[in-house]
């Protein structure tokens, strides 16, 4: 057998005495795609870091082609060829895609001079390598948030390291960027490089992926090749019981409308948006980066700059040009990115559960303490969030249960019609098959979800009909029994 | 992603307990660093000097930090919403000239009225509000960076003072004005008693309130408060009107304590100011933040300028020291962050 990439054993971490990662075990051969899999708090992020030299283990060995290494340091990582692309972006966006690219490692002549000439020539080499059709020369502030993410791939892999840590590298992407970054991963196996992938779309991992280690609970479970193992498996292995079906859909659309509009215009040049969403529905909107989706749901919910055409919400036409008029109509958004603005992270479970409904949790300007406290309970219970008390500060919760505090913030409102923009962004699998629950027995109960999402299979399963987005205009219609993946994409390209 | 809590919610008997005791240690934590410097200054400057614990010495320290204590609670309003306010040295100099024109005693001679000393604050606390809100129409509704508004606020004000004042003190406030600054109930001078209630207000409103948990959100996270349907130009511009207000407050102690306003008082405040709330643990990010500690921020500078003096420490190096404590606080602050 052909030397491992990298060969990791017995890692173990603990932060203040809680053990963070018991046994973490991962090997990496040359030209492979690995998935790292596993729910939060499996120890994934903890074993990653500490591969890039971020966090010290507390016990293990690591072998680097064979040789055993510690990393004090990011840097030393890099320099031992292994290169991470991180979740969060960091690009300076007044500097050029290649600058950025580049960025300390600039190619320099006399007195330091910045040879932009060649740097601008390896960018762009960089960048056609991997058929990114992104220039070089372009500023970072111009792009969208799609191609900054493929920038910061180029980047990550500019620095031509052996091994490349993925984490979550989709989330930002539309369906078309994301296939261009499978064929960048592609590229990269063939040069023999050794990628290791980590995501919670299991579409994904079983698409690109040829190995799997699934971590829980801090510890290693089991490897194996990718072909030798099936969804509900891998499921099971990561959630740690069997999950019969990956989505919850119990609902019954009614008849009745309870919300349409009528020649909608948005912010980014949506314009003429017809639909309806019945008593009882899902509807997804579905389309690609760009199409127009998250505008619509800012105009629906008042914070768009652009405000022309009609909105009727059972029966009524009703003018929403604030949040707050659209939470008197019975209306709730939980937004594409909860960092951004779905949490006060500065602020603690009951705080931000409370958020949007200070005004029935106090007396005139007198806050009732027990009320908030009550409320906040009701949703911590009703929807499952796992938080060891509700004034724990936000920060400190897993995705799937920040995702929760949000929905719950939203439920205080009694709302009528859901909006949800991508609700199971970096959710783990068990708490995104909880918000599914939650998406089903909203909708049975008479109310109404508009969702929008980048997964196919989350448009399959969960929905109704889908209304499909191209350039900011309705391309199409599909009921539940036309719903394919194939046809969405038609649509939508 | 990385730092998540795997704890399930805590259930059966004895829990209740353990759990608001852990919830309280982490803000108390937070507050103790702080007050802790100041009782080690305060134990300290006890030993070496025993002028130090002296009823009157105890008294000078609190008047002389009452100005700058006010001045900062009202900055704990506007750095919790992630704004700054510059101008609030020039406010006081500007409210000083405006109310103490109301009562010197050559006007208060001609009107002759025994309301005039109402009347003068009345005056002095619309015009600091006043200047306030222009301050917070600027930054809330036509989004001019805070920084940039209150700067100009700063030269603008100053310069009405001038034009106001004709460049001149106004000299000889009526007793009646001047015992704001220099009277006392039941021993208590007024600035301590203005100083002590400004701080159970702020603290009540920042707790107890609506308004209060809105600070917070704006402060926190602006774009998920509008989101969630939280008035937040309203809740911006309510905390530069609140600054101001304040501000007013103070350049009205500070006449009736000079016995005439100065149009050139109040110079620099603003970073004093600043200085007490950033000791005190507010996050200049925002959302962070309590008026106890800006009012422990603001005890530490007035204790240390105090013994500084005592010791005889020239008022030069004083600066030098303070400087070196702003920096000192918010590096403590952040060590300790990190540890949790």
């Amino acid at each position: 057998m052909e030397q491992p990439l990298l060969e990791a054993t017995g890692f173990r971490k603990s932060f203040g005495g809680v053990p963070a990662l018991r046994d973490g075990r991962f090997v990496l051969h040359p030209g492979s795609v690995h998935a790292l899999c596993g729910g939060n708090g499996a120890g994934k992020s903890t074993f990653l870091k500490i591969l890039m030299g971020i966090h010290h283990r507390d016990a293990g060995t690591l072998l680097r082609d064979g040789k055993p290494m510690t990393f004090e340091s990011p840097s030393q990582a890099l320099a031992n060829g292994i290169s991470i692309i991180e979740q969060e972006l960091s690009p300076v966006p007044a500097m050029t895609v290649a600058e950025n690219i580049y960025l300390g490692r600039e190619p320099v002549g006399l007195f330091g001079r910045v040879r932009f000439g060649d740097l601008n020539h390896m960018a762009q080499e960089l960048l056609d390598g991997f058929h990114f059709g992104i220039r070089a020369d372009s500023l970072m502030m111009d792009l969208t948030v799609a191609q900054v993410q493929l920038v910061e791939i180029a980047k990550a892999l500019s620095y031509d390291a052996e091994i490349i840590i993925m984490d979550e590298p989709t989330s930002a992407l539309g369906e078309a960027e994301a296939d261009q970054l499978f064929a960048a991963i592609k590229t990269l196996t063939a040069r023999g490089k050794g990628v290791i992938y980590v995501s919670h779309r299991l579409s994904e991992i079983f698409s690109i992926c040829d190995s799997y280690t699934v971590f829980r609970d801090g510890a290693f479970v089991e490897t194996g090749a990718m072909d030798t193992i099936d969804k509900d498996r891998l499921i099971h292995l990561v959630v740690g019981r069997p999950l019969t079906e990956e989505f919850v859909k119990e609902n019954e659309p009614g008849g009745e409308e309870m919300l349409s509009v009528r020649n909608l215009s948005a912010d980014h040049g949506v314009r003429d948006v017809n639909f309806a969403v019945r008593r009882g529905e899902i509807l997804a909107l579905y389309g690609l980066m760009g199409s127009g989706r998250t505008e619509i749901f800012d105009r629906l919910f008042g914070l768009s700059d652009t405000a022309g055409g009609e909105i009727v919400i059972e029966g009524t036409a009703t003018r929403i040009d604030t949040p707050n008029q659209a939470i008197a109509a019975g209306l709730a958004y939980v937004t594409e990115d909860r960092k951004h603005s779905g949490l006060v992270l500065t602020g603690d479970v009951r705080d931000n559960l409370c958020l949007a409904t200070l005004d029935r949790v106090s007396s005139g300007q007198l806050m009732r303490v027990g009320a908030e406290r009550d409320a906040a309970q009701r949703m911590i219970e009703t929807l499952n969030i796992k938080t060891a008390s509700d004034k724990l500060s936000v920060s400190n919760l897993s995705g799937g249960n920040q995702q929760k505090v949000v929905l719950g913030k939203w439920f205080l409102t009694e709302p009528r019609i859901l909006l949800l923009d991508e609700p199971t962004r970096g959710v783990d699998v068990g708490a995104k098959r909880e918000i599914y629950r939650v998406m089903s027995d909203f909708t049975r109960a008479g109310g109404a979800v508009i969702m929008i999402s980048s997964e196919t299979d989350e448009v399959l399963g969960m929905a109704d009909r889908a209304v499909v987005m191209r350039d900011g205009r309705v391309a199409g219609e599909l009921q539940r029994a036309e719903l394919s993946a194939e046809r969405l994409l038609h649509l939508a390209a | 992603m990385e730092k998540q809590i795997e704890a399930a919610t805590p259930a059966g008997t004895g829990t209740e307990q353990s759990r608001s005791i852990t919830t309280r240690i982490g803000p108390l934590a937070q507050r103790y660093g702080i007050l802790i410097a100041l009782i080690l200054l305060c134990v300290v400057l006890a030993a070496v000097n025993e002028n130090f614990l002296s009823q009157r010495n105890i008294i000078n320290v609190l008047r002389q930090t009452s100005i700058n204590g006010i001045l900062a609670i009202g900055m704990t309003f506007v750095i919790l919403t992630r704004g700054i306010d510059l101008s609030v040295g020039s406010v006081v100099a500007l409210v000083g000239v405006v109310s103490a024109s109301f009562a010197t005693t050559s006007t208060a001679g001609v009107i002759g009225s025994p309301y005039m000393p109402l009347i003068a604050v009345v005056m002095g606390l619309a015009t600091g509000t006043a200047v306030g809100a222009v301050s917070g129409t600027m930054v809330a509704r036509f989004s001019v960076p805070a920084f940039v508004a209150t700067l100009g606020m700063l030269s603008a004000a100053r310069g009405l003072t001038l034009i106001y004042s004709g460049g001149r003190p106004v000299p000889a406030l009526t007793d009646g004005y001047r015992w704001i600054g220099t009277g006392d109930i039941a021993g208590i001078p007024v600035p301590i008693i203005l100083f002590g209630l400004v701080f159970v207000l702020a603290h009540f409103v920042l707790t107890q309130t609506r308004f209060g948990r809105h600070v917070y959100a704006v402060g926190g996270n602006p774009h998920a408060a509008k989101v969630s349907g939280l008035p937040v130009r309203r809740i911006r511009f309510a905390v530069y009107a609140i600054s101001g207000a304040l501000a007013g407050v103070a350049g009205m102690i500070l006449a009736g304590r000079t016995g005439s306003a100065l149009p050139q008082a109040g110079v620099a405040y603003e970073l004093d100011a600043i200085a007490a709330v950033v000791i005190g643990g507010t996050s200049l990010a925002g959302g962070i933040g309590r008026v106890s500690g800006t009012v422990i921020g603001a005890l530490l500078i007035g204790v240390m300028n105090n013994g500084l003096d005592l010791m005889g420490v020239e008022s030069y190096y004083q600066q030098v020291i303070k400087g070196g404590l702003i920096v000192a606080a918010v590096l403590l602050d952040r060590s300790r962050k990190s540890e949790d």
